[in-house]
Order: C-alpha cells, then sequence, then structure tokens
C-alpha cells in the first residue's frame, strides 16, 4: 500500500522502492535505537535502585542524542595490525545482516518492505547473515578477545538457530504459510485468535495446542534472546572475560553501527515473536477506526500496537538482562542441545500429530 | 528423566522469581542522590575547607606552629602605640596587624591540627568541599582583610617608627644596644 502511494507520487518503480527500503530505517529502527538505549540505561538503572540518565533533557531523553553526537566526532581507528578490507565492512555487514530482517516484518496492514511468501524462511535466513560480519569483525580486529568473542557468537548462533527453527516449523504446520502478512490476517480479531492461545480456528486442538503453544513461545523467546547475544546469554561479548567481545577494537561510528544493529536486532527478533505467537500487528480488542467507521486509521492503529507489543517483549528482555547472570559456555551448549532442542522437538512431533488428526 | 524435567521446570521458575524481584525494584525510590543539585547532609565533626575570620585572629601564629605540612603563613607587624587595633570578639586586645595570613589548600592534610590551639578560635573548618582549580596556584588562600596598599602602609609605618625610635635611642645615648630588639623574633622550627 505504502508502495503503491509512493509510486503514484513519484512515478518511477526504482525512486519509490529506494524510499520504501528506506523508510522502516529513518522512520523506525533509528528512533527506536535512540529509545531503546535510553530505555535500557533507565530499566537498568531502577533495577538497582540508581536514576539512571537525569541531566541531558527530561529524565535523561535526550542522552542518546547527546551520545550519538560524541561517537560521531570521534577518530575513527584501524588498528595497524587489522585486516583493513574486512575491518571497515564487517560493521556494515552486522548491519545489513540485521536490516535486511525488517524488509520482511509486517510493521502494519499498509506497510510491509516486501511482501514475500517465505517471509519467516527469509528472516531466518538474513539472520545468519550477521554471523558473518560478527567473526569478520573478530578476525579482522587481530584480537584474541575479539577472536575469541566472535568464535563464541558463531557457535551460539549456530546452536540456537535450531530450536528456533523447530519452533517456527510447528507454527508454519498449523498454520500451512510461511508469509508473515498472511500469519498476521490470521490472527486478527480478538486475542484469542493468537497463535500463543491455540490460532483462529476453535475446536478442541485449540485447546489441547494451549500448553505446547507456551512451551514453544518460551523455547523460542529463550533461544532469539542467544541469537541476539544479550544476557543471559552474552557471552561473545562478555565485559569481564572478553573486554567487549568482537567490537573490541572499533570506535566512533563504526562502534555505533554494531551498537544500532544489536538494537535493530532486539526489536526484530521480539517482532518474530510478536507476529508468530502474539497476533503481529493485530489490536487484541479490536480497532477504534472500525468503530467509528474511520478505515485509514486502522493501519496507524495496527503500526502502534505491532510496536508496542515489539517495545514490550524488548523491555523484557532488557529485564532479563537485569535479572539472570550470564552463563558459562558448557552451561550454553547444555541449555541448548539437551534442553530447548529435544523439547522443541517433542513439541514439534506432537503438534504434527494434533494437526494431522 | 525425572531429574530432567526438574531441572528444566527449576530453572524456568527460578528465572521468574528472580524476574519478579527485579520488577519490584523498579518500583522502589532510587537511592541516588542528584549531586550537584541535591547535596548530602554533612557529618557535624566534617573536615573540609579551613576559614580564618581575620576580625578575631590576633596572629599569634599558633596554627602555623601546629600545622605538620607547613601550610600555613603568617607574618606580622607590630602596631605603632596610639593606633587602634580593634578587640577580638572575646575581648582580647590585638596588638599585631597581620599583614600575611596564606593557606596553601593544596599542601593542606585536613587534620584540623590548627584549629585547637587558636586561642579565639577563628580559624575553623567549613562545609565547603569544592573548591578545585585549574592552577595549583589559585589554592593558596589569602585570609587577610587588609588591601595590598594598607599592608604596605602598616610596614612601613612600624618600619619608620622603629627608625625614629633607633633615631631617638641614638640622640639620646650612643650605646650599641639595638641589636637585641631584632633577635628577639622567634626562631623557625
Amino acid at each position: 500500500m505504502i508502495y503503491d502511494f509512493l509510486f503514484k507520487i513519484t512515478d518511477s518503480n526504482i525512486i519509490a522502492s529506494i524510499i520504501q527500503s528506506l523508510l522502516p530505517l529513518f522512520i523506525f529502527i533509528l528512533p527506536f535505537a535512540l529509545f531503546a538505549v535510553w530505555l535500557e540505561r533507565k530499566v537498568s538503572a531502577h533495577m538497582q535502585d540508581r536514576l539512571g540518565p537525569m541531566r541531558v533533557g527530561y529524565h535523561g531523553a535526550l542522552q542518546t542524542i547527546a551520545d550519538i553526537l560524541k561517537l560521531v566526532q570521534k577518530e575513527d581507528i584501524i588498528p595497524n595490525e587489522a585486516d583493513k578490507p574486512l575491518f571497515n565492512i564487517a560493521p556494515v555487514l552486522v548491519f545489513i545482516g540485521s536490516y535486511a530482517v525488517f524488509a520482511a516484518i509486517p510493521f502494519s496492514g499498509a506497510f510491509i518492505g516486501s511482501n514475500i511468501d517465505l517471509g519467516i524462511i527469509f528472516i531466518i535466513a538474513a539472520s545468519g547473515f550477521v554471523v558473518a560480519g560478527i567473526l569478520m569483525a573478530g578476525w579482522a580486529s587481530n584480537n584474541k578477545y575479539s577472536l575469541l568473542g566472535a568464535m563464541r557468537s558463531a557457535a551460539q548462533i549456530i546452536s540456537y538457530e535450531i530450536p528456533t527453527v523447530l519452533v517456527v516449523l510447528t507454527i508454519i504446520m498449523i498454520t500451512g504459510t510461511t508469509n508473515l502478512q498472511t500469519l498476521s490476517e490470521m490472527q486478527t480479531g480478538h486475542f484469542w485468535n493468537w497463535m500463543i492461545l491455540g490460532g483462529p480456528k476453535f475446536g478442541i486442538a485449540k485447546f489441547i495446542f494451549i500448553p505446547f503453544m507456551i512451551i514453544n513461545f518460551i523455547i523460542i523467546y529463550i533461544s532469539t534472546l542467544a541469537e541476539v547475544n544479550r544476557t543471559p546469554f552474552d557471552i561473545p561479548e562478555a565485559e569481564s572475560e572478553l573486554v567487549s567481545g568482537y567490537h573490541t577494537e572499533y570506535s566512533g561510528m563504526k562502534f555505533a553501527m554494531f551498537f544500532l544493529a544489536e538494537y535493530a536486532n532486539m526489536f526484530a527478533v521480539s517482532a518474530i515473536v510478536t507476529a508468530l505467537f502474539f497476533g503481529g500487528y493485530q489490536s487484541p480488542v479490536g480497532y477504534v477506526g472500525n468503530l467509528f467507521g474511520i478505515h485509514w486509521l486502522i493501519p496507524i492503529e495496527q503500526f502502534f500496537w505491532f510496536t508496542a507489543k515489539g517495545i514490550f517483549f524488548v523491555f523484557v528482555q532488557m529485564w532479563l538482562r537485569w535479572t539472570l547472570p550470564r552463563l558459562r559456555v558448557d552451561q550454553l551448549m547444555t541449555a541448548c542441545w539437551k534442553y530447548l532442542i529435544p523439547i522443541a522437538f517433542v513439541n514439534l512431533i506432537i503438534i504434527g500429530l494434533i494437526t494431522v488428526l | 528423566m525425572k531429574e530432567y524435567f526438574n531441572n528444566a521446570w527449576s530453572a524456568l521458575y527460578t528465572i521468574f522469581v528472580g524476574m519478579k524481584i527485579t520488577f519490584k525494584h523498579l518500583f522502589v525510590p532510587s537511592v541516588t542522590i542528584q549531586y550537584p543539585d541535591v547535596k548530602l547532609q554533612l557529618p557535624e565533626r566534617e573536615r573540609n575547607r579551613l576559614y580564618v575570620n581575620m576580625d578575631d585572629c590576633i596572629g599569634c601564629d599558633q596554627c602555623a606552629r601546629a600545622c605538620p605540612v607547613d601550610c600555613i603563613t603568617i607574618e606580622t607587624v607590630k602596631g605603632i602605640p596610639g593606633e587602634d587595633l580593634g578587640k577580638t570578639s572575646n575581648g582580647k586586645k590585638k596588638a599585631l596587624w597581620v599583614t600575611k595570613f596564606d593557606i596553601d589548600f593544596a599542601k593542606c592534610c585536613y587534620c584540623q591540627l590548627c584549629v585547637f590551639p587558636c586561642p579565639t578560635e577563628c580559624i575553623y573548618m567549613t562545609d565547603v568541599y569544592e573548591f578545585s582549580e585549574f592552577e595549583r596556584s589559585n589554592l593558596i588562600y589569602d585570609f587577610v582583610t587588609l588591601t595590598p596598599q594598607e599592608r604596605e602602609d602598616k610596614k612601613n609605618n612600624y618600619a619608620k617608627f622603629e627608625a625614629e625610635k633607633a633615631a631617638e635611642k641614638a640622640a639620646a645615648k650612643p650605646a650599641p644596644a639595638t641589636k637585641p630588639i631584632e633577635n628577639q623574633e622567634t626562631p623557625k622550627p
């Protein structure tokens, strides 16, 4: 819909698609990253009975803007022994990986970057791309801590991709679609049509699904949390062991790029969880637009609900971060291979049997 | 098998217990003090920057001698007879003009040893602790209330008075008895 509108005003395929591809970055990711960094600092501070940033703007609201200004001014340091082309390309690659994910995320009924049929599969593939960037950054830095962090990150992301995909498979089995737009449209109506509560089809199967769906949700939430390298799964950038992992050697804008990618990733995985289990952009209680017959209001409301759900899950990620200590490497692998994968697999089989019957 | 599910369950359960605690702390009033705006109430006996109330100072030099790091330098000039130097608040008559009373806070160790010997209690600790400077020389505080011109005047007056007295003495009887007066200056420890 946005694309049609842009096509109408610009009268050119290329310009319209360029504008549309930049839209999520400028109207969503950048403001979101600014907000999320501030939120993270505030949440962490208040959970530790502190106040957090208080001096720039109201309760430090402009703190991140000040930080970005500082980062822009910083000298761009490239270590002498670093592999320069790889070193320079790595942050871009990481950011591309996390930005590509946004192409298939349905922000509202009217705005989805690209309405591809393989939506969720594409997202999983594109987020795997981040590993290449991280490994590149770690290797090119020529620093033992960076390399260790990158290796750990690669091991972690590859392991945790498996439970994620297994959970996604169960959803695909139930709904029969990999298109996130269709998936969101299926969960329309009220919150009892969400996948976490058994999906839109009413029947006995819906009620049998509920416990398995909750388990599914927990598994995908844990494994996506691990994929974005956040505490308690932050061993790739464990401050107390590895300085700050693969981005130890980066400074200035390149560091900001990693940072932006991290926060974009956080929202991306929250968006995936939202789209799969919590009705995507659908409102839980119905639309004000429908109530008064104002139809142009509905996509805006949908956008609001989508962001609200996404930010709620981002908040839960922060909440977990400031609650749990970091896992050891062996515990990390145990959690994945011994607990998440078998449980996800059994879930897959049970849900498969229920859908067949 | 039972242990396996117990492990999984206890992991999940303890995560929720931890999350409950951190969520409660979100609403606990924070303990942060917004420092430059709000300051902590200091204890009564805090030791910070010294202050000298020059109205009460009699120039006795006891604080300078008590100082373990020699950060106080005092120079005094005797008042000439007939000059009114005023009284301290506890009724003592002043006899000396204090022409120099410098405290170097770069050296000061805030031991408070200078405060106790003061007979008029004119040197004391205040609650000011924010006085950092870019230049070390800015930390030398001058407490004398006289203007530089006045200080010069007092010194000159006394020197003139001495000279006059010496001249008088020399006129009265030419004797070599002027030296012991100079030696009465206290020797430095």
